[in-house]
């Protein structure tokens, strides 16, 4: 292996400015289109109708009230919906059969000329069903639990390094704590959304296949049409999917959905006419995945002056029946500290529930709210302060593999935040009254593997006079792509960025991979430069106009040799109210080690986003489900509790000065998630730090509060 | 059963039949092609579909278009000037990052004009320590949050959202003065 081979680092000029969005005058205005907004001529509105039933069959429909509807094209069910040629993914796999696999799950849809008809008429749509007792609730003592073949996305269930068991019954010290987490939503603000239009293949030629248009709200173009291809039994050149500007994702919209597949439906059955359907909002909530409840036992051992010994992480979580997916959320725990002895599992158990999916750092996310809060009552246990507890800790080397890290600077994020936020002011934990508000802090690390993906490709084409166009079927769910891509672009071409148009969120362009994994400008930016490397080794530095490349990701074996993570440290000041259990949370500071940041303006918003979110999973989020009937009841936003503006205050992020080469290079590593990581956790340690109360089941609502 | 309407929308004169239930929300995007309002949840639950309905600030998923018929309505792709350049309040959401995917945006723009009106105007909210119109309350950061808490964002941007509201009402402080 020469060093040749490892791509060469870009040299910064656009990137590291705080550019603001391209997109910004658009979105400011409303005027840039999301999926739905297209302007297509003689469009149909289809509305889902979905179970009443947890599990069992459909033995009767009636469409014959719904059908009698002024304004009603066709009612679909499994009865008379078009065939699909693959269903061997069963969330995909809508109105081909009577079986019910959850409550909610799609069983039919109402086509008519208005919203307002569609809707109506939906509602008009009978089943008579079989029921059979179903099963939703996860319990500790869950009947039927399995160990996954892996956790999501290929990591093992289980590890086991030394003997966790008997370090533990040796510790000086010890935690033995079990954390529960609830069931969450995305709840992005644009709902799922899918406008399809099938235009049969020409009459005259019968080798001509069908053409399939698809304006989707979706984090990867060619994940939708590459998923739903074979469902519909299309090649996938037929397919085309778009989607320039996305309303928020969050994971949710990471891969195709079942309501895809319905507008894929009810497309063909129209012949040409655009079929355009939005979930409602309450329809999100079984069918566009959530984070599965989480119970969580976390036990660590510990010498006196605080070197762990032993660290176990036991997951129990739920998948559903109709597909697996499974959490990885002890994963984290497998790198974050070290410690000779270490154990981590999952479990599942699979329930008649809505299919579990991505919601924003699956498996990070609860994990290390769990973990980051043992740590915390370990520090207290030995009466040693929690970030000195986290230093004592910190690993030379990725604790599994043994490999080098990348960069690896925890200690640096965490000293760095002390100092900014005021760590010195921490008293013990009930000790500052004001009034009648008990005040306390809270620290909590936080990490996100560095992802980069192969496969995504990029064509660059030379308009004339240094002006170039760069194509990649990208993503933009709010993350800054359009923007991010053309200051990478600019810097590999040696130009100003306004001299790079981009375009992106079309599978008319180049392969993307997802906008997932916080992998994307990773993946998409590294196959970028080497375009620009192609171009220049064909073209030199003056090409013609009309002088085109396109390339895809370049090999980086570095990647492979080391450990590539990024770290931070959250801090959080939390008032609780002695009186009524009310929690607010007036600042909070998250230090970010991150690589080299491309647009500090962006990636600013993208922290304090992730920190908004952890703090909203916190103190407010639930999905509240009743297992007599199989369905969350409060499946809208007045009832799932996500923040307002009233709810949030001073949140700052802030990174250390750094670039990563092994990363990508670029120098940076992804950014969406990590502001997530851990700062629940550090709301949770700040409410212990001003109440004396350790509350291990979130969402930390006030009865939490005083119930002692 | 239809009725025909006639509204007012960013300037330009609109008539239309619509069927009776079609919200104002509906009529504008479906109708109209107005797509500046979004639907982010249709039951007035998170400010997305806000506009400007004869000056005030509305969630039109909640208005039902035949009761506004002959009246204005100003949505965020209305608020820019004839020559094209951005509301301050546009100008302040793009410089201050004050949005991520930008769905939740021209409501928070409708709906944050419309605040900074009733805030002018001396009407109290629950963050108003002192109830007397003629007390005047500055604009303070609590007041923004507590005003603008009709609008979700997902994304997570109220820091930004606060601060570009902050720079705006500071300025129209300035002005009057
Ligand atoms: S769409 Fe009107 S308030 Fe949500
Ligand atoms: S910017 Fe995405 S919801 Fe506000």
């Amino acid at each position: 292996m020469t060093e040749t081979e490892q791509p060469p680092p870009l040299a910064a000029h656009a990137v590291g400015v705080p550019t603001r969005r391209l997109d910004g005058p658009a979105k400011v205005s409303g005027t840039a289109p999301y999926a739905w907004e297209h302007r297509l001529p003689e469009p149909v509105y289809v509305h889902a109708v979905q179970a009443g039933i947890a599990r069992g069959r459909i033995v009767r429909v009636d469409t014959a009230a719904a059908e009698a509807v002024d304004g009603v094209l066709t009612v679909l069910s499994h009865r008379t919906a078009p065939r699909l040629a693959d269903t061997s993914d069963h969330e995909l796999a809508i109105l081909q059969g009577p079986e019910v696999g959850f409550r909610g799950q799609i069983v039919g849809a109402v086509l008519a000329e208005t919203p307002e008809a569609a809707r109506y008429a939906a509602s008009l749509v009978r089943f008579a069903y079989e029921e059979e007792p179903h099963h939703t609730e996860l319990r500790d003592d869950s009947p039927d639990t399995y160990t996954p073949a892996k956790v999501n996305p290929s990591f093992p269930s289980d590890t086991e390094q030394g003997d966790p068991e008997a370090a533990l019954k040796e510790a000086a010290c010890t935690i033995d704590a079990t954390y529960r987490t609830p069931m969450q939503f995305n709840n992005p603000m644009e709902p799922h959304t899918t406008v399809a239009i099938w235009e049969e293949g020409d009459p005259e030629d019968p080798s001509a296949s069908p053409l399939l248009t698809l304006y989707d709200s979706t984090q990867g173009s060619h994940t939708v049409r590459t998923t739903l291809a074979p469902v519909l039994g299309l090649g996938a050149e037929r397919v085309r999917v778009i989607s320039p500007h996305v309303g928020g994702g969050f994971g949710s919209k990471g891969m195709p959905h079942a309501h895809d597949v319905l507008a894929c439906l009810a497309a063909k059955v129209l012949r040409g006419r655009p079929a355009k359907l939005a979930l409602t909002r309450q329809q999100l909530f079984s069918l566009a995945g959530h984070r599965t409840p989480t119970v969580q036992r976390v036990r660590l051992g510990a010498e006196p002056g605080g070197q762990l010994t032993a660290i176990s992480h036991e997951v129990l979580e739920h998948t559903s029946r109709v597909k697996e997916f499974a959490e990885q959320s002890a994963v984290a725990t497998r790198m974050m500290y070290a410690s000779p002895n270490r154990r981590t599992s999952h479990r599942l158990a699979a329930l008649d529930v809505p299919v579990p999916s991505w919601m924003r750092a699956p498996g990070e996310t609860p994990g290390m709210y769990a973990a980051e809060v043992a740590m915390d009552e370990l520090a207290e246990a030995l009466g040693l302060d929690p970030i000195e507890l986290r230093k004592r800790n910190d690993p030379t080397q990725e604790p599994e593999t043994g490999k080098p890290w990348s960069s690896r600077h925890l200690v640096e994020c965490l000293t760095t935040g002390a100092r900014r936020f005021g760590w010195d002011q921490r008293t013990a934990p009930g000790a500052r009254r004001e009034g009648e508000w008990l005040v306390g802090l809270g620290v909590a690390s936080s990490t996100y593997p560095g992802y980069a993906m192969p496969g995504s490709e990029v064509e660059i084409v030379h308009r004339g006079s240094s002006r170039y166009t760069v194509r990649i079927g990208a993503a933009d769910l709010g993350t800054g792509t359009w923007t991010v891509l053309s200051q990478i672009a600019a810097d590999g071409l040696g130009v100003a960025a306004e001299d790079v148009r981009m375009e992106i969120g079309d599978t008319a362009y180049p392969m993307a991979t997802v906008a997932g994994g916080s992998s994307g400008v990773s993946s998409w930016g590294s196959s970028l430069l080497n375009a620009v490397r192609a171009f220049r080794d064909q073209y030199g530095d003056e090409p013609e106009a009309g002088a085109r490349v396109r390339a895809g990701y370049p090999e980086n074996p570095a990647r492979e040799r080391y450990a590539v993570h990024s770290f931070g440290a959250h801090f959080a000041e939390a008032r609780v109210n002695a009186v009524t259990g009310e929690v607010r949370v007036p600042r909070m500071l998250g230090v970010f080690s991150a690589g080299r940041i491309i647009n500090p303006l962006l990636a600013r918003s993208q922290f304090i986003g992730g920190m908004t979110m952890g703090l909203s999973m916190a103190l407010h989020e639930e999905g509240v489900f009743d297992h007599t009937t199989g369905h969350v009841v409060n499946q809208d936003l007045a009832d799932y509790h996500v923040p307002v503006c009233a709810d949030i205050g001073d949140i700052e992020a802030a990174w250390l000065d750094e670039e990563d080469f092994v990363s990508n290079p670029m120098g940076s590593r992804g950014i969406g998630e990590i502001g997530i990581v851990g700062s629940p956790s550090a709301v949770v340690n700040a409410v212990y730090n001003a109440t004396g109360i350790r509350v291990r089941e979130l969402p930390l609502t006030p009865d939490k509060l005083l119930g002692e | 059963m239809d009725a025909h309407v006639t509204l007012r929308v960013d300037g330009e004169e609109r008539s239309l039949t619509v069927d009776t239930r079609t919200s104002l929300l509906d009529a504008l995007r479906d109708r109209l092609g107005v797509t500046s309002p979004k639907k982010g949840c249709d039951h007035g639950q998170c400010g997305s579909c806000t506009v400007l309905l004869d000056g005030r600030r509305v969630v039109s998923c909640l208005a039902l278009t035949v009761s506004h018929d002959g009246a204005e309505v100003t949505t965020a792709a209305g608020l820019p000037g004839p020559d094209g350049r951005l509301h301050p309040l546009q100008q302040a959401f793009w410089d201050h990052d004050a949005f991520q995917c930008g769905y939740c945006t021209p409501g928070q723009i409708c709906s944050a004009a419309g605040m900074l009106e009733e805030a002018d105007a001396g009407r109290p909210s629950h963050a108003t320590a002192d109830l007397d119109p003629a007390a005047r309350t500055p604009l303070t950061d609590d007041e923004i949050r507590e005003r603008m808490s009709g609008n979700i964002c997902r994304c997570g941007a109220y820091v930004n959202i606060v601060a570009a509201i902050r720079e705006v009402g500071d300025v129209s402080e300035v002005t009057e003065r």
